[in-house]
């Protein structure tokens, strides 16, 4: 089987380091990752802990699949209880790092308490060390990156830390790892901080054996890796035009929220979109899109790597920003530029650059500008705030100003540190804070696609795309076309999303393969890995089975059904244009269908018999 | 009558030189549908995959009726992103 069977516990109070078997009863019902490291966290924390105290617990978890030879085998996930949200917060990231901790034998590492002093995780296989970070802390994610791999003198090694935002207490802030991947949402890295670890520096040389049947692994991981190939989407589209192809499709169908969802239409979204990033500039001849780029083990490559032109105003004699990095995924471009209103493409890419280098959401935070910029415009924030900077919708200069002083912390960039919720709280006007459970919508309106109201409102880590992509079905027509403006049959839409992305982001592999794999495809290549025989239906109950105990954790954690819930602009005032003018986002009919499908009350709480079902914790 | 024409993604090179912001305002005559422009600008079938009239998708079934003057079509071939 390919779990290494091993965990690692690292205890930051007593600086003291233990290896643990795995728990192989868990691992057949939660897989791995996601599910598996929520099992322990259940497990060993308090729901109604600090976030940021001692008592919470940070997890680094891959999957089974991952560091496998398998297509998009390098994902690990990050999960914690979130400062943003008081939920649970579970992240997931690609790169390098999470195939290195599992080529260096270990399954999770659980870090608890907190270091008197900063430190740093140093791994090599099964030598495994807590490093004195002083000289790291107070440094970005990228200067730390260096500075590690010049201390420990070893080019190869992987690294994930937190930047200075993390460290000033934004509670967005994201554990960055090979530079510019993210475990990006609900403030993960913002706990890592708060137990003063700066970073983890991972080298495993033990590959990833104990492969159940490796020759029929070998052969299912080609086939699957040929259907990746031959499919329009995994094959031409995402390495081609990357996930920004969505920028003009979700404008055009009036979906895309813009200055902090007032419109749902972007009048400059051609101009921050993936067919503008290949355009020559005119500014200096080249495109904005340098090249595509693959995590470990890719055969998609959707990442985007980008230059800004020397000259911009944000680059300006800074010549540390004039190389490659990385460049703008579509949901950063969203929030970055639609819902702050910027459309200047370099401005973006740049602030999505200081969001990587001192390690931030760029989701939390653009959407977080937007509402900064409603308050400033409503005249509730001024210039006497901002140190006369002017927030008003379309300001390239006020967004790239943002970025600087959340990466710092200095000035209003605490408040903005805040996220949308507690800034329109703090400054009376909550209404305007387009959140839910405390974390900002991604790049959809509800209005114009409505499962993703729901998606929205039900998600266990606060508003969030990726629990439950119904824009898929909804817009793309994957598996198939469903009307976006209607709410029939979402609710099942959703739950179907819901519990099969957790199967999948439990495994090790990318929910982006679902795009042509469904968890037909995925079995196969978990069954030949692992003991356990794993089909699409035993992947698929043990999905459900994550969400429910996701679901009951955070209910434990003090959340109700009262908190699956849009925020009024979505509810009552109607899009304005596009073909879903006159359309609020339709919850009231969604919600109750969904509690009922799931076996909940119709308040929306896990029954004993839901808990029974599925063996979850009592 | 005149529609809007609108090519994205790899089939954006579809379009004629004059195109901007990957649109182009086309002369169309009357009962003019979607298939005869697909047809018109020679666009490979299995790369028209996502079809938008005024924002709203089309079935290949309703690819047949005749657009209306002002009408908006967007095209894409299959993309995904998140």
């Amino acid at each position: 089987m390919s779990w290494t069977r091993k965990i690692m516990r690292v205890n930051l109070t007593e600086g003291s380091i233990s290896e643990e078997p795995l728990n192989m009863e868990w691992a057949d019902q939660y897989i791995g990752q996601r599910g598996l490291a929520t099992r322990y966290f259940v497990e060993e924390t308090d729901p109604k802990c600090d976030p940021l105290g001692p008592d919470n617990k940070l997890i680094f978890a891959t999957g089974p699949l991952t560091g496998t030879m398998a297509s998009t085998g390098g994902r690990y996930s990050v999960i914690t209880k979130g400062p943003l949200t008081g939920a649970i917060a579970c992240s997931n990231s690609g790169g390098f790092i999470g195939a290195e901790l599992k080529s260096a034998g270990w399954d999770m590492v659980i870090c608890e308490g907190r270091s008197p002093s900063p430190v740093m995780l140093h791994i090599v296989d099964d030598k495994v060390e807590l490093l004195p970070a002083d000289d790291l802390w107070g440094k970005s994610v990228w200067d730390t990156d260096k500075l590690i791999h010049q201390k420990l003198n070893d080019p190869q090694i992987r690294i994930a830390a937190i930047g200075r935002s993390a460290e000033a207490g934004c509670l967005y802030a994201a554990v960055i790892n090979d530079l510019h991947r993210a475990a990006g949402r609900s403030g993960v890295g913002t706990v890592m901080a708060s137990k003063n670890l700066k970073a983890m520096a991972v080298r495993g040389t033990l590959g990833v054996g104990n492969v159940k049947d490796p020759k029929r692994f070998m052969q299912v991981t080609a086939e699957q890796k040929q259907v990746l190939a031959e499919n329009a989407v995994t094959g031409q589209g995402l390495p081609a035009m990357g996930t920004q192809v969505l920028m003009n499709v979700i404008n055009e169908i009036g979906a895309l929220p813009t200055n902090n969802m007032r419109e749902v239409q972007f009048k400059d979204a051609n101009k921050i979109s993936a067919e503008a990033m290949a355009e020559p500039r005119e500014s200096d001849g080249k495109p904005n899109l340098t090249t595509n780029a693959a995590c470990f083990g890719c055969t998609i490559a959707c990442g985007r790597i980008s230059t800004i032109d020397k000259g911009h105003f944000t680059v300006e004699n800074k010549p540390e920003y004039w190389g490659n990095s990385g460049g703008l995924e579509y949901e950063a471009a969203w929030a970055l530029g639609a819902d702050t209103g910027v459309g200047d493409l370099d401005a973006l890419t740049y602030a999505n650059f200081v969001c990587n280098e001192d390690g931030f959401d760029p989701i939390s935070f653009g959407a977080t500008v937007a509402a900064a910029m409603e308050l400033f415009e409503e005249g509730v924030v001024t210039a006497e705030q901002t140190d006369g900077m002017e927030l008003r919708f379309g300001s390239a200069e006020a967004l790239a100003w943002c970025a600087e002083k959340v990466a710092s912390g200095e000035g209003f960039g605490a408040d903005l540190g805040l996220g949308s919720k507690r800034l329109c709280e703090k400054y009376g006007r909550p209404e305007l804070s387009m959140t839910v459970k405390g974390q900002e919508f991604p790049a959809y309106d509800p209005r114009g696609v409505q499962g993703m109201g729901l998606t929205y409102a039900t998600s266990n880590r606060g508003a969030c795309h990726l629990r439950s992509y119904t824009v898929a079905s909804e817009v793309l027509g994957i598996p198939e076309k469903t009307d976006p403006l209607s709410v029939d049959g979402k609710a099942g839409l959703v739950k179907a999303f819901q519990d099969a992305t957790a199967a999948v982001d439990s495994t090790g592999l990318c929910v982006f393969t679902t795009f042509a794999w469904s968890l037909d495809n995925i079995a196969p290549q978990v069954d030949a890995a692992c003991e356990g025989g794993w089909t699409a239906e035993k992947l698929l109950e043990a999905g459900e089975r994550i969400w429910n105990l996701e679901r009951d954790y955070i209910q434990r954690a003090g959340l109700t059904g009262a908190d699956d819930n849009l925020p009024k602009r979505l509810l009552k005032d109607a899009a304005k244009t596009g073909p879903a003018e006159g359309k609020v986002a339709g919850l009231d009919v969604m919600l109750p269908e969904y509690y009922q499908i799931r076996g909940w009350t119709s308040d929306g709480q896990l029954t004993d018999e839901t808990r029974s079902k599925f063996g979850l914790p009592a | 009558m005149n529609v809007t024409f609108k090519l994205f993604a790899s089939l954006a090179t579809y379009l004629p030189d004059d195109a901007k912001d990957n649109a182009v305002e086309i002369e169309v005559g009357r009962d003019t549908t979607p298939n005869q422009l697909i047809e018109r600008f020679r666009l490979p079938e299995r790369e028209v995959h996502l079809v938008l009239k005024n924002g709203v998708f089309l079935q290949p079934f309703d690819r047949n009726t005749p657009l209306e003057h002002q009408d908006v079509l967007a095209i894409w071939p299959p993309v995904a992103g998140g």
